[in-house]
């Protein structure tokens, strides 16, 4: 009884602030200027299926390189001494710490065609690069924005590894190869699982990153909902349409990786 | 008997941070043989098991299996497989799975697999529980999977580190007979680590009693229990009364103020001595028919018999027998030359062995295992 009334607070509070949005989000894609029910919206969401396309490979491909490039620090981070790990862990957060619009246009000085990168190359006599306004400036601001969130999960669950079942492997045969793909990375999944929910759903429905690094041409699923709520083409009840969509979208590819664990989830993950 | 050793530890030494945990250690070990290393919390035991295994590089010395050097041999190309202290089962797999797993990575057939895991399964008494999740298996399960999983591998030697201190007391009980039982089934080489010295008693062909990093002695468990080699040993393995003596001659020892006749030789004249008298071999007489007599101190019913703690000139003794006695009653206490053992004299020597410390609450400890609280602290 206790327990039931002390959750009533946040029973409201994610009501009203959870629910009761995404009802609303429901309402507004099945409903018309007027206010009379609709599937227009959702028909006319079709005709963006290239920007769903781009969105999801963009975020795809940001997420694998970010567990590959996340896995391996994870774990190197996890075998230090402890002290080091705290430091390692504040190192991995730190930017974190600074704006994220900032964060991304320091990239846009750096990437310009005028930029320092393009600078220095000049300067010392190799040719410009054209950098920013690229599907590759892209996925470089959405794996640095996003690549502390891969880390986290998955070191925890790397600390979590009792280092007698590595010795178990090892003493049964295993080599490192083995050892890793056996015992270690199967062990690690909640975190990996929980790494690629936290990079991807940011990372598919980003806006600012497209729109500074990504300019007109590499449009995201995210500037497109922010131009029915807020840009030229205002239309809230087709931007609720997207929204809706996407939500789904996102919600089959995290039910086809959760395919992968297996359902052996034993907590860390987090579910979607 | 001459054979090559199946494993042998040639002046190993070990040190962590500074802090010796073994040093200049010998030990062979015989192909099929029980070992086990004795001794409480700390002596080394579990280091030494784990420079078998492989986990542990020693600072000097040199491991050999077979008569062949094995010093920088990772674990995993070891011919040993270890149980460990906690089970270790991989808990992202089933029973089948963690049994499988070391004939999976030398790469055997599912089929072969199939078979040699239905017969471990078996062999542990786990028929039925191949589809099992090991998280919700009972500790008692776990180190049978754990047992099925090392022999499966097909092991020279099996490493067992205190793999029954988890368990309460009837199961242990239980799995002391079951090991003992698939050790000679098999005929594989266990080197077996407890600081249980009634586990170590009862389960080994050899036992070798450990303590500071250095081995007290290496024999049967009736030569452990009957000649111990020093006061420590005699302490630690069952219950001792041990004082201190003088080795007139041969076949002639005085302690408690009298010359007793006894058994051993080859001491030198005069050499003063440890006397060992296990509590069970004292006889009760009336106290005018004997040199030695003293006033009951207490009396405490262990069942099979009783203990009887006897003062004889301020030294008291330890008297374990199945007729009862009054506390304040004065009785004789009646040795046969055989129920004497002498040892030499040692660093341990006047450490242990008077019973005037003697409590219920520390008899209590060194039945769990905490001999090792007695000891250090």
């Amino acid at each position: 009884m206790k327990a039931k009334s002390a959750a009533a607070p946040y029973a409201v509070w994610m009501t009203i602030f959870i629910v009761v949005p995404m009802v609303l989000v429901v309402i507004f894609a099945f409903t018309d200027k007027s206010g009379s029910f609709t599937l227009k919206n959702i028909a006319e969401v079709g005709q963006y299926s290239n920007v769903f396309l781009r969105s999801i490979w963009l975020g795809a491909v940001a997420t694998a390189i970010s567990l590959l490039l996340g896995y391996p620090l994870a774990q190197i981070i996890s075998h230090i001494s402890p002290r080091r790990q705290s430091v390692m862990i504040m190192l991995v957060m730190l930017p974190m710490w600074m704006n994220f619009l900032l964060r991304t246009y320091a990239w846009m000085t750096l990437l310009e065609d005028n930029g320092i990168i393009n600078n220095l190359l000049a300067s010392f006599g190799l040719g410009r690069l054209h950098l920013i306004n690229t599907q590759g400036a892209v996925v470089l601001g959405m794996v640095y924005n996003y690549i502390p969130y891969m880390i986290l999960p998955i070191y925890s669950v790397l600390t979590k590894i009792d280092s007698s079942v590595v010795e178990a492997a090892q003493d049964l045969g295993a080599n490192r190869v083995q050892v890793f793909s056996k015992v270690i990375f199967p062990m690690s999944m909640p975190g990996v699982i929980s790494g690629i929910t936290m990079v991807f759903v940011p990372a598919v429905s980003t806006f600012i990153i497209s729109k500074m690094l990504g300019g007109g041409a590499n449009l995201m699923i995210g500037d497109l909902i922010d131009m029915q709520f807020l840009g030229s083409a205002y239309n809230p009840n087709l931007g609720s349409a997207i929204s809706l969509v996407l939500m789904v979208l996102i919600l089959i590819c995290m039910g086809i990786m959760h395919q992968f664990d297996d359902g052996e989830n034993s907590g860390g993950g987090i579910m979607v | 008997m001459e054979n090559t050793p199946i494993i042998s530890l040639e002046n190993i030494a070990v040190s962590f941070d500074g802090e010796v945990v073994l040093k200049d250690f010998n030990l062979s070990i015989r192909n099929g043989e029980f070992v086990t290393l004795l001794g409480a919390s700390g002596c080394g035991k579990t280091t030494t098991l784990r420079i078998i295994g492989g986990f542990v590089k020693q600072d000097t010395g040199d491991v050999f299996f077979n008569g062949k050097k094995i010093n920088d041999l990772p674990p995993h190309k070891r011919e040993v497989n270890t149980i460990f202290q906690k089970y270790a089962l991989f808990p992202h797999l089933n029973v089948y799975d963690n049994v499988a797993f070391g004939m999976r990575v030398h790469g055997k057939s599912e089929s072969q697999i199939k078979t040699t895991v239905n017969e471990m399964l078996s062999m542990v008494n786990l028929n039925g529980f191949a589809h099992r999740n090991v998280n919700l298996l009972s500790g008692g399960q776990q180190q049978r999977v754990a047992i099925a999983r090392a022999l499966a591998n097909e092991p020279k030697v099996l490493l067992l580190d205190e793999p029954l201190g988890a368990l309460d007391l009837k199961l242990r009980k239980d799995m002391q007979v079951e090991l003992k039982k698939i050790q000679q089934q098999t005929g594989i080489t266990f080197v077996f680590v407890t600081h249980d010295q009634e586990e170590a008693l009862s389960m080994s062909d050899t036992v070798v009693v450990m303590d500071k990093g250095e081995i007290q002695q290496i024999g049967t468990p009736q030569d452990i229990y009957n000649e111990p080699r020093n006061a420590f040993v005699a302490d630690f393995i069952g219950e001792s009364n041990i004082l201190d003596g003088v080795m007139h001659e041969d076949y002639l020892v005085e302690f408690a103020r009298h010359p007793f006749k006894c058994v051993d030789k080859g001491f030198q004249a005069n050499e003063p001595v440890d006397v060992v008298i296990r509590p069970e071999d004292i006889d009760v007489v009336e106290p005018d028919t004997s040199h030695l007599s003293g006033t009951v101190t207490s009396v405490n019913f262990k069942g099979v018999h009783y203990e009887i703690i006897v003062d004889v000139n301020g030294f008291k003794w330890m008297i374990q027998s199945t007729d009862y006695q009054e506390v304040g009653n004065r009785i004789g206490l009646s040795l046969q030359p055989d129920d004497i053992h002498i040892m030499h004299k040692s660093e341990y020597s006047g450490m242990f062995g008077d019973y005037s410390t003697f409590s219920d609450e520390m008899d209590e400890d060194s039945q769990n295992g905490g001999k090792e609280a007695e000891i250090y602290e």
